[in-house]
């Protein structure tokens, strides 16, 4: 078995046992890159030949006791939204194209303190908005079950590298489901925690009371490993909540007996592809055999969630891309002759027409005349949303639904369609509006052999018990056995 | 919902954006479909209820007012399309 194949625990139990070095890591992963990288395109920027270079300090330093850190030299990606000093964050967009970290993000300072090994950075939909990662301005990632299909989005590049074993874990970003759903496509474990678990300070803000940070993993073991290294108070983003801090490694549990589960069944109605259906009943009738109680449970104002998402994410964005402005960083137009003109020729060149599509609705949302019927209503129905939820969880420990209502679709088949690609989003929506955590994990192929995914929804603050039902699950079925065609390995 | 030619224009100025005439039509029919889905949210039943601005609810929180010196200005002035003298430079305003 090739060391690429290997999960972060496997990695770290080896690299305990002295049965491998953290350079063969790092050489192991440049290999893979440079072989696979060409046909799956997920990444913007590598950096893994420093990475050789830098694990064999890092290993120096371990070997002379000077590190003791278990994580060291382990590798990582990074979507190219998570400023890392000294390294490009073009937010696949042409307005960033040449920008370079003047700092590190917070999740990214707890990886330094790690010494783990930054492998590169990530593509992803322009500013994280799509559902596809067909919205970069640089290149489109293919799915690596599939290679004319999309890996999802916006984390795209994310899911994709550690579906094809590229990167042994990495890090997205989810403002609607942009961690859940390419990680459902490409058959990872994704992780969307709580609002305010995870520090935002440098991510590139897309929608911020939505946005949140969180882990990409081959399992649920890694994703608990890395929720337990960036997760924590931090005082550079005033959202970030200070709250004690838990070892989710802890929740690691093989036992769902009791466990409350609830299906909503607006998640499984019109819409919802009738393997994705299928899929996931059978994931309920699994939790059932395994001692959980599992019940169907109604949220009436779910069919409501993504059209009040679109409303508050692009009202967001139009104000948070406004400091696009071509003078102090980022693009600026060759054309102009007074500063309007700066502004104007800037942004209209530097964007790519899905941004500029989501600031102009954003912009009229918020505009005069429209703002109550949409903006502030949008807000309204938030509080719905939020109160549905409450109730709901006063019943059931988690909730489980379809991650996405299809699996991957093909390339070019909806990137002229925007309401059709914002359907991709109707499963995953109400999670960020509600600011609740909720993990995406693989349950079985299609019949075409494409991966789906099913979410548990947790409440507030309950990643420990998503952890505990999706490892349940991992413990008790068998999906990773299944590998990608392109691949040619398991991972 | 309605949308004319004279709206997205409009819209396109506060959003410092320029769109060709050639555009113009096909954002009006995006905007047309986007926006008939995004009124939906007028059919929930919202009456008594509050907006909610954030998902967690947060309070203020205070910290002290020290200044933290960032320390590097030149690799922020790095990314500057064009500067002079450490500064930023912009076209005559004035």
């Amino acid at each position: 078995m090739e060391l690429y194949e290997l999960t972060v625990h496997e990695l770290v139990d080896k690299l305990d046992k002295k049965e491998i070095t953290i350079t063969d890591i790092a050489k192991s992963y440049s290999e893979r890159i440079e072989s696979k990288e060409k046909d799956v395109e997920a990444f913007v920027t590598v950096t893994a030949e420093d990475a050789v270079n830098k694990a064999k300090k890092i290993e120096e330093e371990k070997n002379a006791g000077k590190i003791d850190s278990k994580l060291a030299g382990i590798p990582i990606g990074i979507k190219d939204n998570i400023c890392v000093k000294g390294v490009k964050t073009t937010c696949s967009s042409k307005m960033l194209e040449n920008f370079v970290s003047p700092y590190n993000a917070t999740v990214i300072d707890k990886i330094n303190n790690e010494n783990m090994v930054v492998l590169g950075k990530l593509n992803m939909d322009e500013f994280a908005m799509g559902a596809s990662t067909e919205y970069s301005y640089f290149k489109k990632t293919k799915n690596p079950w599939d290679l004319n299909r999309v890996p999802g989005g916006s984390s795209g590049g994310s899911a994709a590298a550690v579906a094809a074993n590229m990167v042994p874990w990495a890090l997205g970003s989810d403002t609607g489901g942009s961690i859940r759903q390419p990680s459902s496509f490409c058959g990872v474990v994704g992780l969307k925690p709580t609002y305010g678990l995870v520090s935002r300070y440098g991510v590139v803000a897309f929608a911020s009371s939505l946005d949140q940070i969180g882990p990409i993993t081959k399992d649920v073991t890694d994703s608990a490993m890395l929720l337990n290294l960036i997760s924590g108070y931090d005082e550079k983003d005033s959202t970030s909540l200070d709250i004690e801090k838990k070892d989710y490694t802890k929740s690691l549990v093989n036992d769902v007996k009791g466990l409350k589960i609830g299906l909503p069944k607006e998640y499984f109605g019109e819409g919802i592809d009738a393997e994705v259906k299928k899929a996931v009943m059978e994931v309920a009738k699994k939790y059932e055999e395994m001692g959980a109680i599992v019940k169907e449970c109604s949220m009436s104002v779910a069919d409501y969630a993504l059209a009040t998402y679109y409303i508050i994410a692009c009202a967001e964005a139009s104000s948070n891309l406004g400091r696009f402005d071509g003078i102090r960083y980022g693009y600026r137009t060759k054309e102009f002759s007074n500063l309007k003109d700066i502004y104007i020729n800037s942004r209209t060149e530097g964007f790519g027409e899905e941004v500029k599509r989501r600031i102009m609705l954003g912009t009229y949302v918020l505009s005069s005349g429209y703002y109550d019927a949409y903006y502030k209503k949008a807000q309204k129905v938030r509080s719905v949303v939020k109160k549905e939820f409450d109730k709901l969880f006063s019943e059931f420990d988690v909730l489980l639904t379809p991650t996405s209502p299809t699996v991957a679709f093909n390339i070019g088949t909806r990137s002229n369609n925007p309401l059709q690609m914002y359907l991709a989003d109707i499963c995953t929506v109400s999670v960020n509006i509600g600011g609740l955590p909720a993990i995406s994990v693989p349950c079985s192929l299609n019949s075409e052999g494409m991966p789906i995914g099913f979410q548990l929804i947790g409440n507030h603050f309950s990643e420990d018990t998503l952890f505990k039902t999706a490892y349940t699950y991992e413990q008790n079925t068998n999906f990773r056995e299944n590998k990608p065609k392109f691949v040619g390995a398991r991972y | 919902m309605e949308i004319t030619r004279e709206e997205i224009m409009h819209i396109a100025k506060l959003a410092n954006l320029k769109i060709e005439d050639s555009e113009t039509q096909k954002y009006v029919n995006n905007m047309k479909e986007i926006l008939n889905f995004a009124n939906t949210v007028n059919e929930v039943d919202t009456d008594n209820i509050d907006t909610s601005i954030h998902a967690v609810e947060t309070f203020n929180r205070f910290r002290k007012d020290e200044i933290h010196e960032f320390g590097d200005r030149d690799i922020l002035l790095a990314n500057a399309p064009e500067q002079e003298n450490g500064m930023f430079k912009i076209p005559k305003v004035i």
